[in-house]
């Protein structure tokens, strides 16, 4: 069917009706990570370097041990040997090894049986550690002197001179670039740097964890993704997957920083050591912010030839992150593609360095690469319009990146909304308000691909012929409610009938987690197709009991019907009449489906923001913001629209005052929400939303996911914003007051 | 170490426990009577995830030691709506879709619902400096806003 | 840990007194619990004054200022209209201290005693001119504001002194007092920099003037040499300037992850010019 002529034809797709989780969530009944206990259970605390770089000498846990109530002391020699590629970083970002990479990376873990016992025990164990030199900046890292982080890390990809921390090197292109440059009329290059920051989820990491000797086990953890606990855990104890039984709790957020382990496996181990009690192992925010995967910081260099019309000739990036003291951990490569993808340019070059750091090993935020590389893209593009005297957002359209065409990183681009969501956000009323002094606007656009993945969706008719759909990707947002309107719509029946349950690893194929903005769209594919199957076999169950052909019966509304005046003359067999007798019919129905979901369609968007700067301090207020973005079709728009604040305000956090502050000595200084600073309630106006429907093609109701691309403009939109206000140009992130003033200072100097 | 006998009301329930003298009330509430709607996210009064009213005032539980509660009331999230009607706080957080993950939200209710019992109908700054204590990392505060504020006009008999 | 709740501040004293290791008082518990969770102090005794009788009150003093009990909160501070009519400053800077829920707890002796260089209530009371009662065991001594932080986290209390009040003068006639502080965000920060301003007016000119200025240097301290640029003046621009540069001058700050050494000189001279002139509208605005 045409999805354009779905459009207006839907019963609930795109109404706004109540979460079904909503009410366990504002009752405080709902589940979450730590809010489990289980018969005979202990409690865990770990014990982490203070060191940025450090040999591990000795682990002496003799005083621990001697504590009344302590079961158990684990440390790296507990767990197999021999593992290799990316299942050794993870065992070694679970326990150090010979060397402690980073300040909070855990070498030792204890059970007892109390919380505080346990961290008691904890601050008896005895590390003795050699201090080694240590390296922080990524540039730093790249340099002659740096100290090695880990040789022999690098793979094929780097070109020989390097230094041994550089792990990874990407390029590629397309166009020819000096020609792309000689035919612009003004040519620029600058650099720019983004520090790391957290995904801030308010949910430290928990889990209760139980193993035996026999290496089975149980697991209720906060996590974006159950089967990826499975399989890492069980990689890292050296157990077999099947064997460890995973199921999520209601997640406390994760923003991309749960869709992998941390300190999930110790708590099995400290189990299977101790007898095979469940130990719950909760994480402090101190221990979130030093030990788990913040996202990487980044060096940029950006070049781009415009002529004096806007069109951009050519284009080319050189990005070097630094993802912690783990290969594979930085997102070079995906900023690398995201850099350019808003834009159709004849020649474009891109070359990444991924470089090893003594900081934590990183993990996936939100569109992860896609906002450093659209602070240091979008910035320029944005100095160069003001140098041309051009306005940033036609010069947008006048490059933007449409159906058809070759898209920056290779494939290309089907049906796409940037086009859309520049001209709506061209239109928005919020352009035509008025500036004051110190008053700045700035614009920008964004991308992120989106993802299907491997997914596998069950869905069960009940008795009453109300339905019970079983998915495997989490709820961090209001899926369920999405999957329950697309099930419902499917099947015609009433959204409060169905029931959506995220389910443990035994009972589904394996499923990717909820990252890549993937739930509604790979989960909601599948479980229309689960739908449809549990359609037909209904369809087949009337057809049965009319004695006519299956092909005879078609589903509308609900029910059963004759499919023309020719099928005969039937009265419509509703869902609650098959279910009734369903054990009689032939048996239980359902409808089951699993793939690795292709049909992704991109998401694009565009964020403009108005702000004011205090010239004496540098302190920038927000005073309105704008995001429009186009997400395929809305299921549920509230939840859309919430995607889309949520993301442009952690951009407005990433722009403006967070970021991991380190000391001399390698120490990350800044590990409570006090210094940590993410927005607060007050630093805010209300975000104001469009959303724009470019249905995508390749999903049943036109999804595209919408998680993502919003968190991607903020960054440069700010910068853009405060440089119209200032007439300073910050190209460091973040923009904190200090900063800011600096900058303006040195204008007035300059 | 030996442990505190404390006496405390809980949601109007007369409870009794024991505190290690380290404990704090966050830790008692949820370790030793399984109120777990309070939830810990920071440890340190920065989130405000904990939120509770002591003696009707609004405190971070994970500032309070549960020894303090002794002869005093403790009011939770749990104890907002008792009945099968939800409190119009609540009930506005589902319908404005105010919550997306919804760890912030029990810490939340709660701080608003002190808000709106001494200031029935507060201007949207006042709304959010009351809760720039309330950290959420998920929705952009927005429709927290709208929510706490349409519920305020519901008590207040507004609409 | 011991946990222990005297009904008189002399019990509360002897206690600290005897105690061999360490101890902490616990008035709102807003630093003590935060410090105890993270393991950074872990008190052998920890001693709870919210059981003794009076540490909720305010009252007038005989000379016409305000006692202010020692568990007083924040909330409780700005709700009392009295204290809010004659200083304005001192409750201001009480009430930037944390959220609305840390406002529910936090005390002006708590912030005080904690030591920081960057507490928000501290500049305020200096400037007031604030006096505190200290009991322990060489007897009572009332001991002026400023006298009491010695360096970050440390105060001159001896061991087993507690603090049993705080003392705010009279404000007297056309009087004004601010404070303002610079944070990154709007709310939920550690002060960057802190200026508390407090003068007396003949008039348009000034007469009196106490300025204290909080994490620019070790510890929250007077300016006297700021106070001085603003004496006799009308607050004019010159006035300004030179109130600005000795502020600054006066200012020895360190780079560290809230602000740079460069920054905060920059930001001290911006805000005790703000505070001045909202200390100077509010002193025209009193009566006596």
């Amino acid at each position: 069917m045409p999805k354009d002529d779905l459009k207006t034809a839907y019963r609930l797709v795109g109404t706004r009706p109540n979460r079904p989780d909503g009410l366990d969530k504002v009752t405080g009944r709902a589940r979450y990570g730590a809010d489990i206990s289980a018969p005979g259970m202990l409690h865990a605390a770990v014990v982490r370097s203070p060191h940025a770089h450090a040999r591990i000498v000795r682990i002496d846990a003799s005083k621990a041990l001697a504590l009344d109530g302590v079961k158990a002391v684990i440390t790296r020699a507990d767990f197999p040997t021999g593992l290799t590629g990316d299942d050794w970083n993870l065992q070694e970002n679970t326990l150090a090894g010979d060397v402690a990479l980073y300040d909070g990376h855990a070498v030792a873990a204890v059970a007892a049986t109390s919380k505080l016992l346990a961290q008691d025990a904890a601050r008896l164990v005895e590390v003795e550690y050699e201090v080694l030199p240590h390296v922080i900046d990524v540039d730093a890292a790249m340099q002659p002197d740096a100290p090695i982080i880990r040789a022999g890390t690098a793979d094929h990809s780097v070109p020989e001179g390097m230094h041994p921390n550089v792990v990874k090197y990407i390029e590629f292109g397309h166009g020819d670039m000096d020609a792309g440059f000689a035919a612009a009329d003004l040519v620029r290059a600058q650099s720019y740097k983004t520090e790391a920051t957290h995904q801030g989820y308010i949910e430290p990491h928990a889990c209760l964890g139980q193993m035996g000797e026999d290496g089975k086990g149980e697991m209720w953890v906060c996590t974006q993704g159950q089967w990826y606990i499975r399989r890492m855990c069980s990689a890292v104890l050296g157990t077999e997957a099947s064997q460890l039984r995973v199921t999520p709790s209601e997640i406390g957020g994760g923003f991309g920083g749960k869709t992998t382990i941390f300190m999930e496996p110790l708590a099995l181990a400290l189990s299977r050591k101790a007898g095979g009690r469940p130990v719950k192992l909760v994480m402090s925010r101190a221990e979130v912010l030093r030990a788990t995967g913040p996202t990487a910081s980044a060096s940029m260099d950006v070049k781009m030839g415009m002529k004096a019309d806007g069109t951009i000739t050519a284009a080319s990036v050189n990005f070097r992150m630094q993802g912690g003291a783990f290969i594979g951990s930085s997102p070079v490569g995906e900023a690398l593609s995201c850099a350019l993808a808003c834009y159709t340019v004849p020649a474009v070059f891109h070359q990444g360095y991924e470089v090893l750091a003594n900081r934590p090993k990183a993990a996936a935020y939100r569109a992860p690469g896609s906002p450093m590389a659209a602070f240091a893209v979008e910035s320029l593009l944005d100095e160069m319009c003001v140098e041309l005297g051009l306005d940033a957002l036609v010069v947008r359209l006048k490059n933007a990146a449409r159906e058809g065409a070759k898209a920056s990183y290779g494939p290309t681009y089907n049906r796409i909304g940037l086009v859309e969501s520049l001209e709506a956000a061209m239109a928005h009323a919020n352009l035509k308000v008025p500036l004051g002094p110190n008053q700045g606007r700035g614009s920008a656009a964004g991308f992120w691909f989106n993802h299907g993945g491997e997914t596998s969706v069950s869905l069960a008719i009940g008795e009453d012929g109300t339905v019970t759909v079983s998915v495997g990707t989490p709820d961090v947002g209001g899926s369920r409610a999405s999957l329950g309107m697309m099930t419902a719509e499917t099947l015609g029946i009433a959204y409060e009938s169905v029931r959506v349950n995220i389910v443990e690893t035994g009972a589904l194929g394996v499923n990717e987690p909820t990252h890549g903005s993937r739930a509604t769209f790979a989960s909601g594919l599948a479980a229309v197709e689960a739908a449809k199957q549990a359609i037909a076999q209904m369809c087949a169950r009337a057809a049965a009991e009319w004695g006519i052909d299956a092909e005879a019966v078609e589903w509308l509304d609900g029910a059963a019907v004759p499919a023309g005046p020719n099928a005969g003359k039937f009265p419509p067999m509703s869902i609650a009449e098959i279910g009734a007798k369903m054990g009689s019919t032939g048996g239980p129905i359902s409808g089951h489906h699993e793939v690795t979901a292709g049909g992704v369609g991109a998401s694009f968007g565009a964020h403009v923001v108005d702000v004011e700067v205090d010239p004496e301090t540098g302190r920038t207020t927000v005073l309105r913001y704008l995001v429009v973005q186009d997400a395929g079709r809305a299921i549920h728009p509230a939840y859309v629209e919430g995607q889309y604040q949520g993301g442009a305000v952690q951009g407005i956090g990433w722009a403006l005052n967070e970021e991991y502050v380190y000391g001399a000595d390698g120490r990350l200084q800044n590990t409570v929400f006090l210094d940590y600073r993410i927005p607060v309630a007050s630093d805010l106006p209300m975000i104001d939303t469009v959303i724009v429907e470019v249905p995508n093609p390749g999903h049943p109701y036109g999804v595209r996911g919408v998680g993502e691309t919003g968190i991607t403009p903020p960054l440069p939109a700010l910068a853009n914003a405060i440089a119209a206000a200032t007439g300073a140009r910050l190209r460091s992130l973040p923009m904190s007051p200090p900063k800011v003033l600096a900058a303006i200072k040195a204008k007035a100097h300059g | 170490m030996s442990k505190i006998h404390v006496s405390t009301t809980v949601n109007g329930d007369a409870v009794e426990f024991l505190a290690d003298p380290r404990d704090t009330l966050l830790d008692c509430l949820r370790d030793q009577l399984g109120l777990t709607g309070t939830k810990e996210g920071c440890g340190t009064g920065d989130c405000g995830a904990c939120s509770v009213q002591l003696d009707g005032v609004l405190v971070c539980s994970c500032l309070v030691l549960g020894a303090e509660a002794e002869g005093k009331t403790v009011a939770t999230v749990e104890g907002l709506s008792t009945g099968p009607d939800l409190h119009p706080l609540q009930r506005k957080f589902i319908e404005h879709a105010a919550l997306q993950c919804g760890f912030c939200t029990p810490g939340i209710l709660v701080a608003a619902n002190a808000l709106l019992a001494q200031n029935p109908d507060p201007t949207e700054t006042e709304v959010r400096y009351w809760l720039a204590g309330n950290l959420c990392r998920c929705t952009g505060y927005d429709k927290i806003i709208r929510a706490v504020m349409d519920a305020g006009a519901e008590m207040r008999g507004v609409n | 840990m011991r946990f222990h709740t005297p009904k008189t501040f002399e019990q509360a004293a002897t206690i600290a007194a005897g105690a061999s290791g360490l101890t902490r008082f616990l008035a709102g518990g807003t630093d003590v619990l935060v410090q105890l969770r993270a393991a950074i102090v872990t008190p052998d005794d920890l001693i709870d004054l919210k059981h003794i009788p009076g540490v909720k009150d305010i009252s007038r003093t005989a000379e016409g200022g305000w006692r202010i009990g020692i568990a007083v909160s924040g909330a409780e501070l700005g709700r009392h209209t009295g204290v809010c009519a004659d200083w304005p400053g001192v409750v201001e800077g009480m009430q930037l201290v944390g959220s609305t829920q840390v406002q529910g707890r936090a005390t002006l002796v708590g912030n005080l005693c904690n030591g920081s260089p960057a507490a928000d209530s501290v500049p305020g009371m200096m400037a007031a001119g604030a006096m505190v009662s200290v009991i322990g065991p060489q007897g009572s001594r009332a001991v002026a504001v400023e006298d009491i932080p010695a360096g970050p986290s440390r105060t001159t209390l001896l061991p087993g002194e507690v603090i049993t009040a705080i003392v705010l003068p009279p404000r007297g006639a056309h009087g004004g007092d601010a404070y303002l502080r610079f944070i990154p965000r709007t709310e939920m920060d550690i002060a960057v920099v802190g200026v508390a301003v407090n003068l007396r007016r003949d008039g348009a000119r000034i007469t009196e003037a106490r300025i204290a200025l909080g994490a620019v240097g070790p510890k929250v301290m007077l300016a006297p040499a700021a106070a001085q640029a603003i004496m006799g003046t009308t607050l004019d621009e010159a006035a300004l300037a030179a109130l600005s540069a000795a502020a600054i001058a006066a200012s020895t700050p360190i780079s560290d992850k809230r602000g740079t050494a460069t920054f905060r000189k920059d930001i001290v001279g911006v805000l005790v010019q703000r505070a001045a002139r909202i200390a100077y509208a509010r002193a025209e605005g009193a009566s006596a």
